[in-house]
């Protein structure tokens, strides 16, 4: 049973994947997608140029890779720092990760356009998930609440820091920061597929290969370094490199919260807290979640609505549910 | 063998010692019980041994090596230390636990091989909780809990095995259950074992030996039968008993006023 829900969870972001590509504004048969995309892999049916084709490969194909892409990123950095801050409650949106990514792109746009975005993105988050972590840190223990009030705390620094720069930059320039922060896959080609991906693949593969480490970091401090783990180095490097993965993934779409909160709790729900199936199976479900919400912020209206609000749609009341579920615990110690 | 010597420790900034010269013994296929009331220091002197707290004065051998010096991967292979309180973040299952045994022996990079697997396996049927391989940790008594972390530190494969309080949250029936698990498991599979107790009575049915210990201070060290006696628990727990013999083992009782047994406490003016 277990099997059959992990074999559906690896293959979820494939079927909603395709699922997306045919459908949108311009109806697409769904069985000319797959005859599309094969011949653009392997030339075998010698299809010509159509609006179909373009449409498919040039415009619903990249958007479709990228937010499978940034699904992953976000949800697999949610596994990690849940892990390892012990708290079901975290993800990179709530501990600020994502408002201090924002940052970095928003000033790199506004006054610095030589300067590496993601670069910028990278540093800004880092240092935000830093001060979290050090106005959380009492007595060498996090505890739940602390974490996600300074997760708040530094995410409203971070987003006033965001809307001084757009109160100074140009006019031109707002827009485009404006637009970009809801977070949105409208912009998505396949050269920001690239950058997506490369901090995907940088970010998530060190952290694949140390996703066992997780169940031995979840427990205390004191239990994991008296079972030989080196807790403050294992801790810096999963941060480091997850939150690589969501600079990059802000870089390219925005802002998108809830997703790396919603998406690890439903794979626990489904096949158990193990982070060694848990980490993987996170990636396929998130990526498949994210497609999905942006099938639907694409196709429910003519206007491309901003897919950060549809993942703050949902998102809002499953933390809601999961408070008042965990009851007493959930705010626990 | 273990070998604590001349061990003193205080809290940073504070000015009083709460370890004060406390050196002693432990030896292999025993079990050593670290006996002291409330507030006595045992629970620091086993933070000092487990490498959680640095004493400022003293060494800590085992088997002649200097614990303070090795790192916490080499002292994991050394050490096996099950945790008083335990209350994992996510619902693992039984099975997970005891796996995150094998943490010493798992590269950073890496994940359990079918080793580890295998040897998470036969630490639950050593324990007899092998039907509880697949349940939810946190669903489980504090009993078979306990039985639950002790195949994770015999997973470990660490020739020193450390418990904190085993008992204190268990029932009359899991004292004795995990008491003797921990025994037999020295005995059988030549392991030293050290345990925290306030408990007189579990320490004396049980202990191959007893460190007694009161204000950061050895006050006793030997056989429960040895140094057990009527007036040196009056002094360390300040009540007085008696200590009786049946079958060869020896049972003390609080001596309590007269005037409160068996009379309900209105009858008493």
């Amino acid at each position: 049973m277990k099997n059959l829900k992990a074999i559906f969870l690896i293959f979820s972001p494939l079927v909603i994947g395709w699922i997306a590509l045919f459908l949108g504004a311009y109806k697409v048969n769904p069985l000319m997608v797959l005859k599309i995309i094969l011949n653009e892999v392997f030339h075998v049916f010698n299809l010509r140029d159509s609006a179909e084709k373009a449409i498919i490969i040039d415009i619903r194909l990249p958007r479709v890779l990228l937010a499978g892409i940034v699904g992953a990123s976000l949800s697999g950095s949610g596994v990690v720092l849940q892990g390892i801050f012990r708290n079901p409650l975290v993800d990179p949106f709530i501990l600020g990760i994502s408002a201090g990514a924002a940052f970095g792109c928003a000033i790199t746009v506004g006054f610095f356009p030589h300067w590496s975005i993601q670069l910028n993105a990278f540093i800004f988050a880092l240092l935000a998930v830093a001060l979290t972590y050090f106005i959380a840190r009492t007595q060498g223990e996090i505890s739940r609440l602390p974490l996600i009030l300074s997760g708040v705390i530094v995410s409203a620094f971070f987003q006033a820091l965001v809307s001084i720069v757009k109160f100074l930059v140009d006019p031109h320039k707002l827009q485009a920061i404006v637009f970009w922060l809801m977070g949105s896959f409208s912009l998505a080609d396949w050269q920001t597929l690239k950058i997506a991906g490369l901090g995907a693949l940088i970010g998530l593969l060190p952290v694949y290969f140390m996703r066992w480490r997780l169940n031995v970091l979840s427990l205390s401090e004191e239990e994991a370094k008296s079972l030989g783990v080196n807790v403050k180095r294992e801790r810096l490097i999963l941060i480091v490199f997850s939150t690589l993965a969501v600079a990059t993934a802000t870089s390219v779409c925005g802002i998108i919260g809830w997703i790396g909160l919603m998406v690890p709790h439903l794979v626990r729900m489904t096949i158990g807290p193990d982070h060694k199936v848990l980490f993987p199976l996170s990636l396929t479900a998130g990526a498949a979640f994210m497609i999905l919400a942006d099938t639907i912020s694409r196709t429910i209206t003519n206007f491309d609505i901003p897919v950060g609000i549809i993942t703050a749609l949902t998102g809002a009341p499953f933390f809601l549910y999961l408070l008042k579920k965990g009851g007493k615990e959930a705010w626990g110690k | 063998m273990l070998e604590i010597k001349e061990l003193w420790f205080k809290h940073k900034g504070q000015k009083e010692d709460i370890l004060k010269n406390v050196s002693f013994t432990t030896e292999k296929r025993r079990l050593t019980v670290i006996l002291g009331p409330n507030g006595s220091g045992k629970s620091t002197l086993f933070k000092c041994i487990t490498g959680i707290w640095k004493p400022y004065k003293g060494s800590i051998l085992a088997d002649g090596k200097e614990i303070n010096k090795l790192s916490h991967l080499e002292r994991a292979k050394i050490f096996a230390v099950v945790p008083q309180e335990h209350e994992p973040a996510f619902p693992y299952s039984v099975f997970d636990i005891v796996l995150i045994g094998r943490a010493p022996y798992v590269g950073l990079f890496s994940s359990p091989n079918s080793k580890d697997y295998k040897k998470a396996e036969q630490a639950l049927q050593i324990l007899g909780i092998y039907h509880l391989r697949d349940k939810p940790y946190n669903k489980i008594s504090g009993g078979e809990k306990q039985l639950v972390l002790l195949a994770r530190a015999l997973a470990q494969e660490a020739p020193f095995m450390l418990l904190d309080e085993p008992t204190s949250n268990l029932d009359f029936k899991n004292q004795i259950k995990v008491l003797s698990k921990i025994k037999k498991l020295a005995y059988e599979k030549g392991l030293t074992a050290l345990v925290t107790l306030h408990d007189p009575n579990l320490a004396s049915l049980f202990a191959d030996k007893i460190i007694l210990i009161k204000n950061g201070k050895i006050v006793a060290e030997g056989k429960p039968e040895k140094i057990l006696n009527e007036k040196l628990i009056e002094k360390i727990y300040g009540v007085k008993v008696r200590i009786v013999q049946n079958n060869g083992f020896r049972l003390i009782f609080p001596i309590l006023e007269t005037s409160c047994i068996n009379k309900p406490l209105e009858a008493q003016k």
